[in-house]
């Protein structure tokens, strides 16, 4: 079956001569959860701008759901609910009244059932004939998403969103992107906060200046790059590494109390045995042991890394 | 020319009226307070001291322009800011993302634009029937001008409202251009009370032609004859209409 989304060979040229995005090629398969990471300007706001419509693509290819985001807008845009970075609303509207217009815009008939269902799932609904300016800042991005699922979209487009918004609220936003899966609706975000992706996503992407540098399986991304650090709590401080563990190349910590050991889960010998017996030759005593698996933010910031070095 | 999504039509035409009727008070009553100041300055304090226009009291004489006046800024202000906002808010995303085209959209936003306009022009012409008595020699003329001039004008708003980057652009038009051409226009005067070179001058300004039009569905005459009143407004929605086609067909100042 075709992919619910595909991009093939996406640029984007401003026209002060900036590219944004250099040849892009990415498939999301329906149903999935897919995360874009990368840091500001990378050029993730500016695919999801060129798939929605509200910029134009200087190369490449897109099409939705089976259109072509160009020749047939309607089909392909029919598809999308986009709930975009920036807070806008339209202040003085009451919160039924702008999500009915979404709905209209789409061209979809009018359904009571479904608003109410939307807003009842945003615990919007006691507030729906407030006026969008009397709301708090995260109430007016759960307008923002409303606004997006009035029409029923097939493709839900979230573009950064949890950015401000406090810890609270990012957990009722996790817990909703989860049931909206449920739903099947595709679901594709991107993020800053790689905890997020960690949390949620089936897929993660990375994108840096306008590059796609990496797509895959959250797990096997995690797997593949995961690397894991022991630490080894002493008994009795030491001042120096001595040389006889110079083979594991760990460092020091904690003021000489702790031993660091970083070493790969995939290898066929991790060293973690060789290195405790070792200790215990050298008569070296430990209270404690920990292991810590790297997070997709250490695996995002050492692939950033690698880029800036090369 | 891509018609599909009338709901998407009906639904920002229900929007933008509604947004009108939230503050239909001022949008209503400035009209008439407004007219009404018109014609206790012009049609009573001086009107009474003036001779007859061409033979039509001086109080009547100015009703057409009067209304002309006001569909002018109604129609330019109400459109522009109608497609200003979205932008300016950053509400136009949903715009541009929706499954609707061009034509589409300026029908919804002009349609809705220009209804009000229409209706503050309705209000005008009643409003003045209380001071003076006004006939009208071409009633359907008279419904079927102001329709092309509220469209025209909402059209040219919208041109504006595309274009402006701040609030100061979206001024700049209707106050330093429209408003002295509609006064130097022939609004309280006919241009035949001039005396040359200024008669000639005056000739210039396309304005002439819209009043001297929609005065001749009143009183059947005008400063020019209406065939030349029409091409003027048929000139000025083609004109309109080609801008918004380009506007859209390059994405100036809405897509980037």
């Amino acid at each position: 079956m075709a992919s619910i989304i595909e991009i093939d060979g996406l640029t984007k040229i401003y026209p002060s001569g900036f590219t944004a995005l250099k040849g892009v090629d990415l498939h999301i398969e329906e149903g999935e959860i897919f995360a874009l990471l990368g840091p500001n300007g990378a050029g993730k706001t500016t695919m999801i701008s060129i798939i929605c419509g509200i910029a134009r693509a200087s190369g490449g290819r897109v099409t939705v759901a089976g259109h072509d985001i160009v020749r047939d807008y309607r089909g392909a845009r029919s598809a999308i609910g986009l709930v975009p970075q920036e807070l806008s609303t339209d202040q003085f509207e009451r919160v039924i009244d702008t999500v009915s217009l979404s709905r209209g815009l789409f061209g979809k008939p009018r359904n009571d059932a479904h608003i109410e269902k939307v807003l009842r799932d945003l615990s919007l609904w006691d507030k729906r004939h407030a006026k969008i300016l009397e709301l708090s800042g995260g109430m007016k991005r759960r307008v923002m998403i409303a606004k997006a699922l009035s029409h029923e979209p097939r493709v839900l487009f979230l573009d950064e969103p949890t950015a401000g918004v406090d810890v609270e609220l990012r957990r009722d936003m996790w817990k909703l992107i989860g049931e909206l899966r449920q739903t099947g609706v595709t679901i594709i975000l991107t993020t800053h906060y790689i905890e997020e992706a960690e949390e949620m996503a089936d897929r993660v992407g990375v994108i840096n200046k306008g590059e796609l540098m990496l797509v895959e399986d959250k797990t096997a991304l995690m797997k593949k790059l995961g690397k894991k650090t022991l630490t080894v709590v002493l008994a009795d401080p030491i001042g120096a590494v001595p040389p006889d563990l110079a083979e594991w190349n760990v460092t020091l910590g904690a003021d000489g109390h702790e031993i660091e050991y970083i070493f790969d889960t995939q290898a066929d010998r991790t060293g973690v045995s060789s290195l405790l017996r070792k200790l215990g030759d050298l008569g070296i005593g430990y209270k404690d042991l920990n292991t810590r698996q790297s997070s997709l933010e250490d695996i995002f910031v050492s692939l950033v890394h690698q880029e800036k070095a090369a | 020319m891509s018609l599909q999504n009338f709901r998407a039509i009906a639904s920002i035409y229900k929007f933008e009226l509604h947004r009108f009727r939230r503050t239909w008070l001022t949008g209503l009553l400035v009209p008439v307070i407004t007219t009404s100041l018109y014609f206790v300055v012009f049609g009573g304090a001086i009107g009474s001291r003036m001779t007859e226009v061409e033979g039509i009291p001086y109080a009547a004489f100015i009703v057409p322009g009067l209304i002309m006046m006001a569909m002018f800024t109604e129609s330019i202000f109400n459109a522009s800011f109608g497609i200003y906002m979205p932008k300016f808010t950053g509400t136009i995303y949903e715009l541009l993302s929706a499954p609707i085209s061009a034509t589409e959209t300026v029908i919804a936003y002009v349609g809705a634009a220009a209804t009000k306009s229409l209706i503050v022009g309705i209000i005008i012409f009643l409003t003045a029937h209380l001071f003076v008595d006004v006939p009208v020699a071409h009633p359907l003329a008279m419904a079927g001008f102001m329709l092309l001039i509220a469209v025209s004008f909402c059209l040219f708003g919208f041109i504006l409202g595309v274009w402006a980057q701040s609030f100061e652009q979206l001024q700049v038009i209707p106050l330093l251009l429209i408003m002295p051409m509609t006064f130097l226009g022939g609004a309280f005067y006919s241009v035949h009370m001039l005396a040359e070179p200024w008669r000639t001058i005056t000739l210039f300004n396309p304005i002439v032609y819209l009043i001297s039009g929609f005065r001749w569905t009143f009183f059947g005459k005008g400063d020019v004859g209406i065939e030349f009143s029409l091409i003027f407004v048929a000139g000025m929605l083609a004109v309109c209409i080609g801008v918004i086609g380009w506007m859209f067909r390059t994405g100036y100042r809405l897509k980037k």
